[in-house]
């Protein structure tokens, strides 16, 4: 049994070794595939953590122009309690926006430099007890004249939900279309070897060898092709994510994007393996039922 | 024992390869079938072995109703059929002793057991010194015999030569000849298609001859013509 089984293995990996080129043609396409919708799978990940960020963040943020005192502050507080909306008002000073400045930047000390705390303005921080009256308090925010602009959070997750939903869309349709190709490729290049191979195959079968026995080297060919294919794709997103997390985290700032933990990627790359095998088993076993007569 | 029963073979395009055959081959036989080309010297072989289908009849192996075989047991009935062609088959990117042990590894062999058998049967054939060449290496005699070494290597009770001779020189053709008769005498039954004049008139073999898919002569059953 597990001699037969090595021996499949071993003239699988002959097979491949010899024709190295259809080996690669058919992984480098997996890659192809399988690189894409790591990629895409990434970015939906992330734009959720983002999503969740500003969903978390409040709802509605009002800046002060300069001269704005505490009092008034607190006065407009009251005017947006007494509306019942609110659920919570938090005041956020020049010197505490510079402090969070600060923190974001902290690696950047040039940007540190030039900042002071009266070139940042204070803010109001405001959250309604639901989002449907969020609309009523930015309203009653934006008519106030020591406000110099309100930032409706609500509008962002909007859009980023809009995005996030248009990305999930063309991303599947993509990867759909990717992954047709990717099956159809890998089962012209099992049909291709099937074909170099039909001496071999013909004495096979004059010998006594099982249908099994000659079909398995070419399923375990298409399941190599999809493993390392996914594999490869999985790496090269993994490193590129290493390479790149310092652009990412600086454009991202604030948001805690990264870094993508272990147990994500190892997910990914499990997921993907998965897909590459059940891709690469029935690009198989259709070049052998379609090309492959024993 | 191999057995026809009234076998006819049409091809779709309404062809006959072989009609109404009847013959009765005994366990230990020598038998020449003999015909001009297209006669249907082939495709009698080729029923034996269930690479073609009768389209009437019956045939046996044995017990065995090769007509009625399920598909996953025809590998079982060719492990009892070694079969050698005239264009000898061999595996180019495999050495004589690779061409030889494959037949023993698809049928899930241990290696010891390979290595044995394989050297045995090299043995027989005279090619013991030349186990590590390629096919490209060897004259065409040679590798003939590799093709019988293949054949018998899983040890059939039965081989079918189609031509074995057709492609060989004259020294080297007897030479293939006497290695089918110490087969034979080993035990093996031996159905040779050929055209070799010589070769049939000069072994005292049983001899069926085909013409246009008939038995026309079986030097077994006297009167027959």
């Amino acid at each position: 049994m597990f001699t037969t089984i090595g021996r499949l293995i071993k003239t699988t990996l002959q097979r491949i070794i010899r024709n190295p080129y259809h080996a690669i043609a058919a992984v480098f396409v997996l890659f192809m595939s399988f690189f894409v919708a790591a990629a895409f799978a990434l970015i939906l990940l992330n734009s959720n953590i983002i999503l969740r960020y500003f969903e978390s963040k409040p709802q509605v943020t009002a800046f002060f122009k300069n001269d704005t005192t505490v009092e008034q502050v607190n006065e407009l507080k009251k005017v947006l309690a007494d509306t019942g909306y609110l659920s919570s008002a938090k005041y956020v000073s020049k010197e505490e926006a510079l402090k969070i400045y600060k923190e974001q930047n902290k690696k950047e000390p040039i940007l540190l430099e030039m900042v002071t705390a009266d070139m940042l303005p204070a803010s109001l921080e405001v959250s309604a007890t639901d989002i449907k009256y969020l609309p009523n308090l930015a309203d009653i925010l934006s008519k106030e004249k020591i406000v110099e602009e309100v930032i409706y959070q609500k509008e962002i997750v909007e859009t980023l939900t809009t995005w996030t939903n248009n990305i999930r869309n063309i991303g599947m349709g993509i990867v759909a279309f990717l992954m047709i190709t990717s099956l159809l490729i890998t089962l012209v290049v099992i049909g291709l070897n099937i074909s170099v191979h039909k001496d071999e195959i013909e004495i096979m079968r004059l010998v006594g060898a099982s249908s099994s026995y000659i079909r398995i080297p070419f399923i375990f060919e298409g399941v190599i092709y999809g493993v390392v294919g996914s594999g490869l794709a999985v790496s090269v997103i993994w490193a590129s994510l290493i390479y790149l997390s310092p652009v990412i985290a600086q454009f991202f700032a604030g948001i805690p994007l990264l870094p993508v933990s272990a147990k994500t990627m190892l997910t990914l790359a499990g997921a993907e393996a998965l897909v590459g095998i059940i891709l690469g088993f029935v690009s198989a076993i259709i070049a052998t039922w379609k090309y492959l007569k024993v | 024992m191999i057995t026809f029963q009234q076998v006819s073979k049409k091809y779709p395009s309404s062809t006959t390869a072989v009609a109404d055959i009847n013959l009765e081959i005994p366990d230990g036989q020598f038998l020449f079938v003999v015909g001009p080309s297209g006669a249907g010297k082939s495709t009698l072989l080729k029923l034996i072995i269930r690479e073609e289908i009768p389209t009437e009849g019956k045939i046996f192996v044995d017990e065995l109703d090769v007509t009625k075989l399920p598909n996953r047991k025809v590998p079982h009935l060719r492990r009892r059929i070694g079969t050698i062609f005239q264009d000898f088959k061999l595996l180019s990117k495999k050495t004589v002793f690779e061409n030889v042990a494959f037949a023993l590894e698809i049928i899930g062999r241990p290696e010891s057991e390979i290595k044995e058998t394989t050297r045995e049967v090299l043995d027989l054939v005279g090619l013991k010194d030349k186990q590590n060449l390629f096919p490209h290496q060897i004259s065409g005699g040679e590798a003939q015999r590799v093709a019988i070494a293949r054949a018998v290597v899983q040890k059939p009770m039965f081989v079918l030569a189609d031509e074995p001779t057709g492609n060989l020189d004259a020294k080297s053709a007897w030479e293939i000849m006497a290695l089918l008769q110490k087969l034979n005498e080993l035990g093996t039954t031996v159905i040779m298609a050929t055209h070799n004049a010589d070769i049939v008139q000069t072994l005292p073999h049983r001899v069926v001859e085909i013409e246009h898919g008939k038995i026309i002569k079986d030097s077994e059953i006297k009167g027959k013509k």
